[in-house]
């Protein structure tokens, strides 16, 4: 299982990258949201992953039980997962709105701010 | 709850409660107004505070929710964190003052007031927290934020440099966040103090040296070094001129101060090969920085490319890694903060009165306007490291420690450096202010004529920071003696790992 999601993690972020490297914006904004997911599985895969009980101590046992999963990268995930949906949001109005104002969705046209003059 | 405690999270409050009433007043501007002003002084009220209370008792933390230290989120402040605080309060204090007339009345009620103490808070979040997962969260309100603040109003430029601004930014969330969940695979901690306790036993050193770059890249994005700025020159440029100021002073400081934390407490396993990274990315950003700067024909494009060979000089404090060196670093952002927000709001007034921020037909302001030229002159040759301006002795404070670790190499280029930046503020006060104005036909005279009552509110802020720029210059001994002091906690991490942690670790 862990093998699966490591490849898979793998896949992901160079999708992500390479969706990013595309000129179009739609292509940009899927490869942003990739990448956000790789990162996500990561967190949940780098820190270890358990078929355990959940991570609450019985009163009539008085412990913990082993095994038992980690709650804190499940509450990491949750909110990466939170801030990634509000700033992909931001992210796609702001480039409906460009897409209107200049008319084009290549990225290479953006370039007026780049330029010297 | 006792008094430390409150001191520590009022500069997180504080802008928090501004930006709620400020939404209650939503259709109020005028109301917003004196709500942003008050809590911006309050808020330089509590940051004094707070450096007082760490100057006298040390590093001082608190544990949010009662979470004892490695569980819970904690709230550290050492000198540094509460030096950044105080710049952040100065800052926003002076664009506070400076909004009021700076800022359109169509932005002001579509939410500028809040939003921007939303990234207030951000910003003072990120310095005093002391959890790394909790820093992600400070980054990501700062940033949401100041993508609202830089697309307000919806101009084509704006638009277009947001999305550069907006890409790259999220690319280095995305690092951050990477390197977290690796971090807390190996260490299973995300407490900075505990990681720095945990980080000492990891024995694959390989792995951890891994990490540490993921975080390098990431800082290194948001604080714009070599190769990683691209985004900043874009689109500093394109918001109103008080956010580009707020922008300029502190956001890419957010960034170096990360990259201070993580390399002088967490990441200590390999300093002699991250150390002598940082050494080389300082001297090419330095250098990259002010060469895109000479090419430059625009008021604040120039500045933008300048914030990014400043940057080398804060990393290059960093690098170096002494004592002197670090607080040369200290002194350094102390310096650059309140004399580049200077720059830009003066750029913001030369525009008012003028129309123009292109240096071709700008000219003639020293003669129209002595009393503006001299206040762009004190910020400007400190910039540039005039003595006895705060400039001057930032960098020689960097030098001399270059000096005494034998890196002549990075000395050399620091002085170069800093030459090349007289130049390009030579060049913009001979176009600006000296040379005659251009007779060209189809440039208005701008606002010349403009209400002389609107220009008070942006006479006040450039002047304060002035006087704090000549004061800094004509008594840098306090100045340099507290950022010896952030030095020396910065360089025993133990001190902030007792705090943090209790004594018995």
């Amino acid at each position: 299982m862990s093998l699966a999601l490591v490849f898979l993690i793998g896949i992901l972020y160079a999708a992500g990258t390479y969706m990013m490297l595309r000129r179009s914006m739609v292509k940009l904004i899927i490869g942003l949201i990739l990448l956000g997911h790789a990162a996500n599985l990561l967190i949940f895969t780098a820190s270890g992953l358990t078929k355990g009980n959940i991570p609450i101590i019985d009163p009539e046992i008085g412990e913990l039980v082993e095994p038992f999963a980690d709650p804190v990268p499940q509450a990491l995930v949750l909110t990466a997962i939170v801030i990634g949906f509000g700033i992909q949001a931001f992210v796609i109005v702001l480039f409906k709105r460009t897409y209107t104002k200049t008319g084009t969705d290549d990225l290479d046209e953006l370039r007026s701010t780049d330029s010297l003059d | 709850m006792d008094n430390a405690n409150i001191i520590l999270v009022l500069p997180i409050i504080i802008p928090l409660l501004c930006a709620l009433s400020c939404l209650f007043f939503w259709h109020r501007t005028g109301v917003q107004l004196y709500i942003n002003i008050i809590g911006s002084f309050a808020l330089l009220a509590s940051s004094i505070l707070l450096l007082q209370n760490v100057y006298n008792e040390g590093v001082i933390s608190t544990q949010l929710g009662n979470w004892a230290a490695p569980f819970g989120i904690s709230i550290v402040s050492d000198i540094l964190s509460a030096i950044m605080v105080l710049l952040t309060a100065i800052t926003a204090t002076a664009v506070s003052i400076y909004s009021i007339s700076a800022v359109d009345n169509k932005r002001k009620s579509y939410g500028y007031y809040p939003v921007y103490n939303i990234l207030i808070m951000g910003v003072c979040g990120a310095f005093l927290t002391g959890d790394i997962f909790n820093l992600f969260v400070w980054f990501e309100v700062m940033l949401i934020s100041s993508f609202v603040l830089l697309t307000l109003g919806g101009q084509r430029p704006q638009m277009e440099g947001a999305i550069k601004y907006v890409t790259l930014n999220l690319i280095s969330s995305t690092l951050f966040l990477t390197a977290i969940g690796l971090l807390y695979g190996i260490t299973g901690t995300l407490n900075m103090a505990d990681l720095a306790v945990k980080l000492r036993e990891v024995e694959n050193t390989g792995l951890v040296t891994a990490i540490s770059l993921l975080f390098l890249i990431s800082f290194g994005i948001k604080s714009a070094v070599f190769p990683l700025f691209f985004w900043l020159p874009p689109s500093y440029h394109t918001p109103p001129v008080a956010v580009s100021s707020f922008f300029a002073g502190l956001l890419t400081k957010v960034g170096v101060y990360a990259m201070i934390r993580i390399f002088t407490l967490i990441f200590l396993a390999d300093t002699v090969f991250t150390h002598n990274l940082l050494l080389v990315i300082a001297g090419l950003t330095m250098v990259t920085g002010v060469l895109g700067a000479a090419a430059q024909n625009e008021f604040r494009r120039i500045l933008s490319f300048h914030i990014v060979s400043q940057i080398g000089y804060m990393v290059m404090g960093l690098a170096l890694f002494t004592p002197l060196a670090l607080a040369g670093a200290v002194f350094y952002i102390i310096h650059h903060i309140i004399v580049k927000t200077n720059l830009f709001l003066v750029s913001g007034v030369t525009h008012r009165l003028t129309g123009t921020f292109e240096l071709k037909k700008l000219g003639g302001v020293y003669s129209a306007y002595p009393l503006i030229a001299l206040l762009f002159l004190i910020p400007a040759l400190s910039l540039a490291g005039i003595p006895p301006l705060s400039g001057f002795w930032a960098k020689l404070t960097l030098i001399k420690s270059g000096l005494e670790k034998d890196s002549y190499i990075i000395v050399a280029t620091a002085l170069v450096v800093g030459l090349l930046t007289l130049f390009s503020m030579t060049k913009i006060w001979s176009e600006v202010f000296w040379k005659k104005r251009p007779e060209t036909e189809g440039i208005a005279s701008g606002r010349e004529n403009s209400d002389r009552r609107s220009l008070i509110p942006l006479l006040i802020p450039i002047i304060m920071l002035g006087t704090i720029t000549l004061i800094i210059g004509f008594y840098p001994e306090p100045v340099f003696s507290l950022a010896t002091k952030a030095s020396e906690q910065l360089l025993n991490p133990d001190i902030y790992i007792n705090s943090v942690l209790g004594e018995k670790n």
